[in-house]
């Protein structure tokens, strides 16, 4: 009985998660592992179009002869690239219409036209030339035969499910000369982007874990830049800095506190003269990474908040009574007791900022020293249309995504043992 | 001692005072009125002596007439070193160094003397400024994004800095830009998009991952646990690794620049995170509830729909509004997707404005501003929710 009983709960168990599993199969992990197939492919955007076979129908009625007409069909392969074989091709006409000449490739049957027009190579161009007449002396009406559409189908190779393989992509993306400064450029914003949140996560956490008028308030408004879209932020921030009319510089100006406008955007370095040695800073990156810490910091705040308001009161005030001054306090009590949620939050948002496409392609595009992984996939894709490269880019992100992965979890492992 | 803690006290004080009216001033500016110096000299010693008699006078009389004639004093000081600044400007001046003498009324030189008090002092101005200075930070830009939507692209590029509104002209003059970005560039039609597919992507989402939630919360089967971890994971990868493999497979089925094909997207993305919120608080219902259910003669589906939904609805509300702001706000896909006009979702939508041919700076911010609104709203009105929501999906973000 229980036996059977375990047998129902299984069977509906497979049922309920059937379509979920299903549907992340084929949207998620489908994909990754496609991404592996095209990586090693020599795929270009302009292949991605199936090749079809077109034709373009013209009807032009005949001088002196109102019985007959000239039927022209325009045929062209859609693909520059590709060939398309076996090609068929079939229309329909009014009863009483029959062609006067067809030549062998074709045939007329019970009001079809039926062709064999054999393999297209790629860019063919080809006209079809047939007169009909009717059978009544009657005369033939255009729109008729123009309302009946051609019908062609052919077959051709998807160069997406061909057995040829090749390594030039991934040699192409390790061999690029721009490759170490892309993986450069990837961690330098994710480290100072993660830690730079989590800074300012902790300061902001800190604040309003004190009480003060309009607390609730401050805790919704920090959390604003986390849950408004980020295309209207982008463009805003992009207004802001904009060199020539935006408000940061005027407004410096103004104060006179520089001489002339700067293009935070769109400056690659700028050198810096502090104490008689000149830095390098790489200017439009750190502008990236500000916003980037101002949008997620809150997220960090969120979680640090949380934590905090879980520490026992009782700590602080035993610390008061042996005289702890507010650094200690933070230093031996709070920092300790938010130490587990700081290293967790650090590996999500470090995985999160490797990741991070949206942002950075929204104010820069990947231009002056923005270029990260994340926007050479959408580059390597999708603006120079190697599908190839860019899915080869890919695959570099999901293996440094599964070491961080590894990483994380071995985190969380250790953490749950410890508790 | 004493002394380090009076010199910490005046130094810091003041210079938060300082703070504050920096901040009052940037405002100012951006009202056109021209203003090209803090003063900084003259009213940070200025603040440091009232600070000293605020400390001298301490408690000897009246708190209340104390911190007015103080603050009274130092409007009428800026008054007089600035020139030609409205009326307006003063009484703001007034009523910050009012909230500032308010805070260190209370200081007297026996606080002063106490263990920690320039420390202590320290962190209460640092709290004050903290919240101050990141309250404008955020809000700014914000606030940026609604006036230069109502501004006109002549008066934007003639005074950068002006951002004063101009009531006088009337509504419909007002909301000029937006009544533009509705009729000419279509954002009716993408608001619908958007609408559409946020709300069929929440519905979605939710049709596929109760059950299956619900099933991992409570059913025995094979390949539990490996089910359970391997949700996180998958929701750990991101969208960028996706977009190639899936525009490809996408272009060649036809499913580009349909909301169907966005639909099914979205929902796969969203459905780990959705299953991983919700199975956690299924769990937490007692059992007795579901065993009652069964002897009352219950099928699962009853079990579901009588028993585990109407307790869940928090949790289930929680997961709404995350995929709502999710879908709302998502831009890669939408990015990738579509490029027909007739099939954008607002935030694709502002990126074509943007992209495309010199678009005045005040159709796309009252285009920001139409996007981000509905969200904030829904944050602001329903905040309880969407943080559990954001604090449960914050693995991806």
């Amino acid at each position: 009985m229980s036996s059977k009983l375990a047998k129902i709960e299984k069977t509906t168990a497979y049922l309920l998660i059937l379509p979920s599993v299903l549907l992340v199969f084929s949207i998620i992990l489908f994909p990754i592992f496609s991404n592996i197939w095209i990586s090693f492919k020599n795929v270009e955007l302009k292949d991605l179009r199936i090749p079809e076979p077109r034709a373009k129908k013209l009807v032009k009625s005949i001088n002196d002869n109102p019985n007959q007409i000239k039927v022209i069909y325009k045929l062209r392969n859609s693909s520059l690239t590709q060939e398309i074989t076996n090609v068929k091709f079939k229309d329909k006409y009014p009863d009483d219409i029959e062609p006067i000449s067809l030549n062998n490739k074709c045939q007329f049957k019970s009001n079809l036209l039926k062709c064999e027009l054999g393999n297209w190579p790629k860019k063919y161009r080809e006209n079809l030339e047939i007169v009909f007449q009717n059978i009544n002396n009657q005369e033939i009406s255009k729109k008729e035969l123009k309302s009946y559409k051609p019908k062609l189908s052919g077959k051709s190779q998807n160069i997406l499910l061909t057995y040829e393989f090749t390594l030039n992509n991934f040699k192409k993306v390790i061999k690029d000369k721009a490759f170490i400064d892309l993986l450069s450029t990837t961690f330098y914003y994710t480290f100072f982007g993660t830690i730079g949140a989590i800074v300012f996560g902790i300061l902001a956490a800190q604040m309003v874990n004190q009480k003060f008028f309009g607390r609730t308030f401050m805790r919704s408004v920090l959390l604003f830049p986390y849950v408004a879209p980020v295309v209207a932020l982008a463009y805003t921030w992009e207004l802001l800095l904009d060199p020539t009319s935006g408000t940061l510089n005027n407004l410096l100006i103004n104060y006179q506190i520089i001489d002339g406008p700067i293009n935070l955007l769109g400056q690659k370095y700028v050198t810096l003269n502090i104490l008689g040695f000149d830095f390098k800073l790489r200017l439009a990156l750190t502008t990236v990474i500000i916003f980037e810490i101002w949008r997620y910091f809150p997220l960090a705040f969120l979680f640090i908040l949380a934590r905090l308001q879980a520490v026992p009161k009782e700590l602080y005030e035993a610390a008061d009574v042996d005289g702890a001054n507010p650094i200690q306090k933070f230093l031996n009590i709070t920092l300790p007791q938010i130490l587990a949620v700081i290293s967790i939050l650090f590996m999500i948002r470090f995985i999160w900022n490797f990741n991070k496409f949206e942002d950075i392609f929204l104010l820069t595009g990947g231009a002056s020293g923005t270029r990260t992984l994340p926007i050479n996939v959408y580059q390597q894709g999708f603006s120079i249309g190697d599908i190839g490269m860019g899915s080869a880019v890919s695959i570099v992100i999901v293996v440094f995504l599964l070491i961080f992965m590894f990483i994380y979890f071995k985190l969380l492992g250790k953490r749950a043992d410890e508790n | 001692m004493k002394i380090k803690n009076i010199f910490t006290y005046c130094f810091i004080s003041s210079l938060f005072l300082f703070s504050l009216i920096c901040i009052w001033k940037i405002l100012v500016t951006l009202q056109g009125i021209e203003l090209i110096n803090f003063n900084f000299n003259k009213l940070f010693i200025f603040g440091i002596i009232l600070c000293v008699i605020n400390l001298l006078i301490g408690k000897k009389f009246n708190l209340n007439i104390k911190l007015i004639i103080l603050a009274l004093l130092f409007s009428i000081f800026d008054y007089l070193i600035s020139i030609n600044l409205p009326i307006w400007y003063s009484f703001g001046i007034f009523l910050i160094s009012l909230f500032f003498f308010n805070t260190i009324k209370n200081y007297d030189k026996n606080f002063l003397s106490k263990n920690h008090s320039s420390q202590k002092l320290f962190f209460n101005f640092l709290t004050l400024f903290g919240i101050t200075l990141f309250s404008f930070v955020i809000l700014f830009p914000f606030y940026m994004m609604l006036v230069t939507s109502f501004k006109t692209q002549a008066l934007l590029l003639l005074n950068p800095l002006d951002f004063s509104i101009n009531f006088a002209q009337g509504l419909p003059e007002l909301f000029k830009s937006y009544f533009i970005v509705f009729k000419d560039y279509n954002f009716g039609r993408y608001m619908l998009t958007s609408t559409i597919v946020s709300l069929g992507t929440v519905i979605i989402t939710l049709i596929f991952a109760i059950p299956a939630a619900y099933a991992v919360a409570r059913l025995n089967f094979f390949g539990k646990n490996f089910l359970s971890t391997s949700i996180l994971i998958i929701y750990l990868f991101p969208a960028i690794v996706l977009v190639i493999p899936l525009y490809t497979i996408f272009s060649q089925l036809g499913l580009r620049n349909s909301i169907e094909g966005l639909l099914i997207v979205y929902t796969a993305t969203t459905l780990p995170v959705a299953i991983y919120m919700l199975q956690g608080y299924f769990k937490s219902i007692p059992k007795e509830l579901e065993e009652a259910g069964i002897i009352d003669g219950q099928n699962w589906l009853g079990i579901i729909f009588k028993i585990i939904l109407p307790l869940s609805l928090p949790a289930i509300s929680s997961v709404a509004l995350y995929v709502f702001m999710i879908a709302w706000n998502e831009f890669l896909f939408s990015l990738m997707f579509l490029d027909r006009p007739n099939t954008f979702t607002l935030s694709r939508a502002i990126q074509f404005l943007n992209v495309g041919a010199e678009t005045p700076r005040q159709y796309l911010m009252a285009g920001s501003v139409v996007v981000t609104l509905p969200i904030l709203i829904i944050f602001v009105y329903f905040e309880k929710y969407l943080v559990s929501g954001l604090t449960a999906g914050s693995v991806k973000g």
